[in-house]
């Protein structure tokens, strides 16, 4: 965290000179469990607060952004944690850009899963959807050409998942320990990685060829001791080297969706995985202004059973519903059913805004597992409903 | 452009060769209130937009728009979203095209992603409001059919009324009622008709201001649903022409970087 402080150093006194334009959220978060947990330790109701304020500077053709996050959890010590989502100086050039700090990128097409998105690790005790993130320090450079746009990513400095505690819920029987983990990298969280991407588009078609060579988000884990002598999960990260590409269409009211990758370095052989689907909209339901989204992805990894997600040969299911009031009122239904075992995650994620700066959201999840070797198998018991309000303050 | 030219050497023979039809006379100034409002390179603007519900409640949403006129083709712009608080930061890019469907990116900043937009939602509301997307994209002579009806006063302004029927795919109305004054071909008034030819919205546009010494552009724009009792202001501010924009300004890394 020394490279923290010497970046908030080089801003500070950007904030004496002149005004920072502040924003953010504070949000109370309840989530209730609709067992036991398979765990003594675990409770059935878990009351949190994440707060998440952004500082942003403009200056010229330089900007400035800060992105603290912090959450305190009534039950799980690991999910109170904190992080720097972002810290970073950005230069746009007349068709460049320049940007060192922390940051966040996303790629990707797909709703069901993001195997494309790899330069920010997952934090995983935020949400078991994997959609947020952990800040990652970078160099990027960016061109932009009539042939697309190119971005060029030096990575220093790893960031480990986060994983729920020994009170958490939605967690394996056995609790990862990540003051243990281990890597293939003898410069460990030292190691540089770096990604190259190349996005255009060519009318109705978007694309994305990327490259990723550096220390993999994605850890094995490994059964082992901690050093009180309990059985743990060791998180092992290996060197991976992976292309990957994103492909979308929108044909009238047709979205097609590819996200394709190729490893090497995690398992023992190169292996492929790939999310494929669609969302077709229909635009105003029955002449009102109601928009329904209906979305079917298929989920495949060629690891099978070996792999470290349990959507190898899943497909998926939802519908959007967008109600384009004022309230921007939404819901997304969601279910994905292994093809191969009899597992199945069902999801509701709703939002609404109220009285203009809160923001209302629901989220339920249903586990149905009968497989052991499914990897949903240990959130059997942890079906859950999740509400929460969210203020939004300037 | 060129099309204007063809077309109103076109209106101007047929005047020598026998009366113009209605359809003509539409098209003619279509063309012409196109040509005057031609060559304005790029603008930004503020806008506020407050929607009103039937029981009279109110909410607010600001955005700051940039434009590139794009020759031949449809206007680029950038638009940037600053209320409701919750959507502050969310950004907008289209490539708007007259008969082909409008290229449209979202940012969104909670996930930092782009999405693109199925181009079918032309005529699903606006951030909830009776703005429709085809209501506030560019309009292109070439967007519609023309059929000049008769000339009637508003406003005070002598004015042309015609009617325009969209050409391009997916649009929610059957038909619009154009009110243009006379003197600069300026729109005062809309009425726009749905699917099925009933009455559905109709937008009053005020307070012209002149820019450059050539282009009008309203500070308000009324829009109100006769079917559900509600309405949406359109309240614009901060004009600033020929800001210095160019192709660069529009892509998905200044949709990423907007703020």
């Amino acid at each position: 965290m020394r490279k923290l402080s010497v970046l908030l150093g080089l801003l500070l006194p950007l904030q004496l000179a002149s005004a920072w334009e502040v924003s953010g959220y504070v949000e109370p978060e309840l989530r209730l469990f609709a067992q036991e947990g398979m765990q003594a330790e675990q409770a059935r109701t878990d009351v949190s607060l994440a707060i998440q304020p952004e500082f942003i500077h403009e200056r010229g053709d330089h900007q400035f952004v800060f992105t603290p996050f912090a959450r305190i959890d009534q039950q799980d010590g690991e999910r109170t944690h904190a992080d720097v989502r972002e810290l970073y100086w950005l230069y746009a050039g007349d068709d460049w850009e320049f940007q060192a700090g922390i940051g966040r990128v996303f790629w990707g097409v797909t709703e069901s899963q993001h195997l494309v998105d790899i330069i920010n690790q997952t934090d995983l005790v935020e949400n078991m959807d994997g959609e947020d993130k952990l800040g990652q320090p970078m160099i990027r450079g960016s061109l932009v050409r009539d042939w697309g746009i190119v971005d060029a990513f030096i990575l220093p400095g790893f960031r480990e998942r986060t994983w729920p505690g020994k009170k958490g819920r939605l967690r394996y029987p056995l609790v990862v320990d990540t003051d243990a983990a281990r890597y293939e990298s003898s410069r460990e969280q030292r190691h540089v990685d770096w990604a190259l991407r190349w996005t255009q588009t060519w009318g109705d078609w978007d694309i994305g060829l990327a490259h990723f060579s550096g220390t993999s988000r994605e850890p094995q884990l490994v059964p082992g001791l901690n050093s009180a002598g309990e059985a743990v999960l060791v998180p092992w990260y290996p060197l991976i080297d992976q292309s990957s590409l994103d492909l979308q269409a929108v044909k009238g009211d047709w979205l097609w969706k590819l996200e394709a990758v190729s490893r090497n370095g995690q398992w023992r052989k190169r292996y492929a995985a790939a999310t494929t689907g669609f969302e077709y909209t229909l635009v105003g339901v029955n002449d009102t202004a109601i928009d329904l989204g209906l979305i079917a992805e298929y989920l495949w990894d060629e690891r099978g059973s070996d792999a470290l997600t349990p959507f190898q040969n899943d497909l998926m299911a939802g519908a959007r519903i967008t109600l384009n009031d004022q309230q921007s009122t939404e819901l997304l239904l969601g279910l994905i059913t292994d093809l191969e075992y009899d597992s199945r995650v069902f999801s509701i994620e709703a939002s609404r805004r109220l009285f203009d700066h809160f923001k209302f959201t629901l989220e339920v999840r249903l586990f149905n597992s009968g497989e052991p070797r499914d990897l949903l198998h240990g959130f059997r018991r942890d079906d859950y409903l999740q509400v929460a309000l969210a203020w939004f303050f300037r | 452009m060129r099309l204007w030219i063809v077309a109103v050497s076109l209106t101007l023979l047929s005047g020598y060769v026998s009366a113009e039809t209605p359809e003509e006379k539409g098209l003619s100034i279509a063309v012409e209130a196109d040509r005057r409002d031609s060559g304005f390179g790029d603008f930004t603007a503020h806008m506020t937009m407050t929607l009103s519900n039937r029981q009279g409640e109110k909410s607010v949403r600001k955005l700051r728009v940039k434009t590139l006129e794009v020759e031949g083709d449809g206007d680029k712009s950038l638009s940037i979203f600053d209320e409701p608080r919750d959507v502050k930061g969310t950004a907008m890019l289209t490539f708007s095209h007259a008969l082909k469907p409008d290229e449209q990116w979202l940012y969104l900043p909670a996930l930092k992603r782009v999405k693109r937009i199925s181009s079918k939602n032309k005529s699903g509301p606006f951030m909830g409001s009776e703005f429709a997307y085809e209501d506030l994209s560019s309009q292109e002579v070439e967007k519609y059919s023309y059929k000049y009806l008769r000339d009637e006063e508003i406003n005070g302004l002598d004015s042309f009324v015609v009617e325009r029927i969209p050409a391009y795919k997916y649009s929610g109305y059957s038909r619009m009622v154009v009110w243009l004054d006379k003197e600069h071909y300026r729109p005062q008034k809309i009425a726009f008709f749905d699917r099925k030819n009933k009455p559905l919205k109709t937008l009053l546009i005020e307070n012209y201001q002149q820019y450059l010494d050539k282009y009008w552009r309203a500070d308000r724009m009324l829009m109100q649903n006769h079917q559900t009792g509600k309405s949406t202001l359109l309240a614009w501010r901060d004009y600033r022409f020929r800001t210095g924009l160019s192709d660069r300004d529009f892509n998905k890394n200044t949709l990423k970087r907007a703020r």
